[in-house]
């Protein structure tokens, strides 16, 4: 008994404390300007503060009705095998509505197709089934589904595309599956050929790029490549370590920063990004470099604090000189469906205008970028595929779209 | 997406009531549904595939259960598929009769291992254990500069040179028998399963430290690659059991499951967070609550039974049953909540939990706020906040840093707690018979209660 009094207490004090979050922060975002202690709160704040509190009370409340004895069923109490709890339900439908277009994921040049040997194999093996049949039928949208979801597309995007590649049968009475193939591939082609996929560098000012994204997506290592790039084509590269964070992550920049000829600006672990990155950028001015590439620390878009540093971060790159022209999510391949709920947040918090897409030399298929094309709008700039500093390559949609149908 | 699933088979089988057996057309409209809530959580697609196939055997045909609807007796045929896959014992780690016991770490590129292998090596500490860990990892800029800071933050020696990766292994071995260590945790360097001269080299290191165990460092967040990179790095190295790391996002890791299912080994430990702390051994059966999307009362349980202080529930108890619950108690009540972690995450234990408070972003530094706020108050006022007056209300603002409105607020809060409190302090005497009366219709993230019974 002892302790499901302690969970209810926990459940009760917590509740409390969500709800005096909740209440305190929507009504703060209606009185910016907090006012001065003992003067009477502005009625219409006050109004807000009422309502939102009134409502997240009453949620709370329902929620203790069925939480109540869900808390009792901790495992003192449960008759084994019976099913016991109640589960609220309060609403919402959260299944899928399909939408997006396409697939399948995998780079550019000639060397990347090289690299993509397997995965393209792989992907093109459960195309291959569709070509192998002799019409065109519900099964072969099966199959194609599967090729699709197997590649991390996920299912609402996969359906989506299927639609349109349905009609796309109808209205040009295909008959093949050679057609049905040449249909998908034209479809994925056009989708991700939506959007500004360049990499903008004004001329004259400081630029600065941001890399942003969840922990270990390969930050660090895409900021060495990029920056080898500019540097072989004889721009200044100043790179900010501003993930001040994970242990050691100015040292494995700056072992990048002496490999590729670049400065690097670093700060104290633990120490203010937004102070590193605003060194850079002064340094970058001063010396007449056009590119800032700062390294963020890796965070999970979960987590309110970070996501507020980072905003920051960003506040303070654009003060002058400093220009933000590029903030890249850098998303590993391997990402499941989690990657269109990052791309999602990120884009919110700080404006993210492409996707650099890593890891793609193994078997992952990264197919998540179709998602996160159509859902958000979100072009992918740049792919990695492979470990050595050349191997992170401008990202083209056919040779994209091609290396997997090959 | 368990509400909306859960839902969802309500309105597809809301044209059954009165019936005596699931038809099979009834059930395959219910397992499509089930398939894209799998398929959305990650679980690879074969594995999907294979569980749609057992549940299909399973409910077609199955007698209505008087007791629950169709709809919750095809979702607990679902959660006892996962569990019955998920299950099993957790990890139960033994030690090596001749030290030191070799733990091999290994993985693909940023899953964690560097991370995980130094709260790995803190758990070990504080099993009583002398763990030294080696960097194996000479690929990675820096990555053994990194495992030397946190080996130092996790009170953990670290030893490596700059020779191989082979070579470092096993001089640390040889570094651990000799200095009396009788945990050794080796972290190797990421590495893609196409890359054979890689995955030749962890298998050597395999090969001539010959480890105890062998764990894969799995990403939370990996989609249908889970599979393939399980099957490899058991061929290479006979797996014993996986590591999940950046479970504190809102990925549904259905990776799990996957790789249960398909090489049979399960999740033995989990990394929920940045501190060194946030990592322990892993119910792998509860993980079918979260794939599904309903809350995980257990770990709820588990963690404030580790962190609370047994007193202060048990005043808080009292207090709460007999309604006198004051400022006082709350402070010390929301003092043990956050030693139990993040807020966002304890809430996201709770079943019940309407979406909106569940998704509503909780900003830690709320709370920071609150307690200001009560700590500015006298004792007298704490235990009696109708002595609060305009003054007085001033100076606990002035105090806090705060206005007078958001201390008038979060009296009017607390009010309000009270009441709802008192209801509770009621219902929790009689929560044992409601409990068991509480159908109301919903399944549940059953069979975990009965299923952890001792």
């Amino acid at each position: 008994m002892e302790v499901v009094v302690v969970i209810v207490v926990v459940a009760v004090a917590l509740a409390f404390v969500v709800l005096t979050a909740v209440a305190v922060r929507s009504r703060r975002g209606v009185d910016l300007e907090p006012p001065a202690p003992g003067v009477a709160v502005d009625s219409r704040d006050r109004a807000v503060a009422d309502q939102v509190q009134a409502d997240v009370a009453r949620q709370v409340e329902e929620a203790f009705q069925t939480a109540l004895p869900e808390d009792a069923t901790s495992p003192v109490e449960v008759a084994p095998g019976e099913v016991v709890e109640a589960q609220p339900v309060p609403d919402l439908r959260v299944l899928p509505e399909p939408e997006a277009p396409a697939p399948p994921e995998a780079p550019p040049r000639p060397s990347f197709r090289q690299r993509m040997g397997r995965a393209r194999s792989l992907l093109s093996g459960y195309v291959g089934s569709v070509l192998s049949r002799t019409s065109i039928d519900e099964e072969a949208f099966d199959e194609i589904e599967e090729a699709l979801i197997r590649a991390d597309v996920g299912v609402a995007t996969a359906q989506t595309l299927l639609d349109s590649l349905r009609q796309r049968v109808k209205a040009e009475s295909l008959g093949t599956p050679e057609e049905l193939v040449a249909a998908l591939k034209a479809q994925l082609k056009e989708d991700l050929s939506e959007g500004d996929h360049a990499l903008h560098l004004e001329a004259g000012a400081t630029n600065v790029w941001l890399f942003v994204g969840v922990n270990g997506v390969g930050k660090t290592t895409s900021i060495g490549k990029v920056a080898l790039r500019h540097v072989s084509e004889g721009q200044q590269v100043v790179m900010a370590a501003a993930d001040t964070f994970r242990a050691a992550a100015a040292e494995q920049l700056e072992l990048w920063a002496r490999r590729v000829g670049a400065d690097l600006v670093r700060g104290a672990e633990g120490g203010d990004p937004g102070s590193v990155v605003f060194d850079a950028v002064q340094r970058a001015a001063s010396r007449g470099a056009d590119l800032v590439l700062a390294d963020t620390a890796g965070r999970l878009h979960t987590k309110v604090n970070l996501m507020e540093e980072l905003k920051k971060v960003r506040r303070v790159a654009e003060r002058e000189p400093g220009r933000v022209t590029e903030v890249l999510l850098v998303l590993d391949a391997t990402t499941g469906q989690n990657g269109l709920t990052q791309a999602r947040e990120f884009t919110g918090a700080v404006g993210v205008t492409g996707v650099v897409l890593t890891k793609l030399d193994g078997t992952a298929k990264g197919g998540i970028v179709l998602a996160i094309q159509h859902d958000l709008g979100l072009p992918v700039k740049l792919v990695g595929v492979g470990e050595a500093a050349e191997d992170l390559v401008d990202f083209d949609p056919d040779e994209f779209v091609e290396a997997l149908f090959d | 997406m368990f509400e909306s699933l859960s839902e969802r088979l309500e309105g597809i089988f809301t044209r059954l009531r009165g019936r005596g057996r699931l038809d099979e057309a009834d059930v395959d409209e219910a397992l499509r549904e089930i398939r894209v809530a799998l398929l959305e959580a990650d679980v690879n697609f074969q594995v999907v595939r294979g569980l749609i196939t057992r549940i299909r055997e399973r409910t077609v045909g199955a007698e209505l259960s008087k007791s629950l609807s169709p709809s919750q007796q095809v979702i607990k045929a679902v959660h006892e598929e996962l569990i019955g896959v998920l299950g099993g014992e957790p990890l139960r780690v033994t030690y090596a009769s001749k030290p030191p016991t070799v733990v091999l770490l290994a993985g693909l590129q940023g899953a964690g291992k560097t991370t995980a292998a130094a709260k790995l090596g803190r758990w070990f500490r504080q099993q009583g254990r002398n763990p030294l860990l080696v960097g194996a990892d000479l690929q990675r800029p820096a990555a053994v500069v990194q495992l030397r800071v946190l080996g130092s933050q996790a009170g953990v020696p670290v030893f490596s040179e700059t020779t191989d990766p082979v070579a470092v292994s096993v001089a640390g071995k040889a570094e651990a028998e000799r200095t009396g260590r009788d945990v050794l945790i080796i972290d190797t360097a990421g590495r893609l399963t196409v890359d054979h001269e890689l995955m030749g080299e962890v298998r050597r290191i395999s090969e001539s430290t010959s480890p105890h165990y062998t764990f894969l460092v799995i990403d939370a967040m990996i989609g249908q690659e889970s599979v393939t990179t399980a099957e490899a790095f058991h061929a290479a190295l006979a797996l014993d059991g996986v590591i999940l790391t950046k479970l504190d996002g809102d990925a549904r890791g259905g990776a799990a499951l996957s790789v249960k299912e398909v090489v049979g080994r399960p999740v033995a430990f989990a990394s929920t967070g940045e501190k060194l702390d946030d990592f322990d051994t892993f119910h792998p059966d509860r993980m079918a609550s979260r794939i599904l999307g309903m809350g995980d009362v257990l770990t709820l349980i588990e963690k404030a039974e580790q962190t609370y202080d047994e007193e202060v529930a048990a005043k808080a108890a009292a207090a709460l049953q007999e309604g006198r619950f004051t400022l006082e108690d709350f402070l010390e009540q929301m003092q043990q909540i956050k030693k139990m972690g993040p807020l966002q995450s304890i809430v996201g234990m709770l079943p019940g939990i309407p979406k909106e408070i569940k998704n509503a972003k909780i900003d830690e530094r709320e709370l920071t706020r609150v307690e200001a706020i009560i700590h500015s108050m006298t004792p007298e006022e704490r235990r009696d906040p109708s002595l609060i007056n305009g003054s007085r209300r001033l100076r606990i603002a002035n105090g806090s840093g705060s206005t007078t409105s958001e201390v008038n607020l979060l009296l009017k809060q607390f009010r309000e707690m009270q009441r709802m409190m008192q209801a509770m302090g009621l219902s929790a005497k009689i929560s044992n018979k409601k409990a068991k009366k509480a159908k109301r219709g919903r399944v549940t993230p059953a069979g975990l209660g009965p299923q952890r019974r001792r």
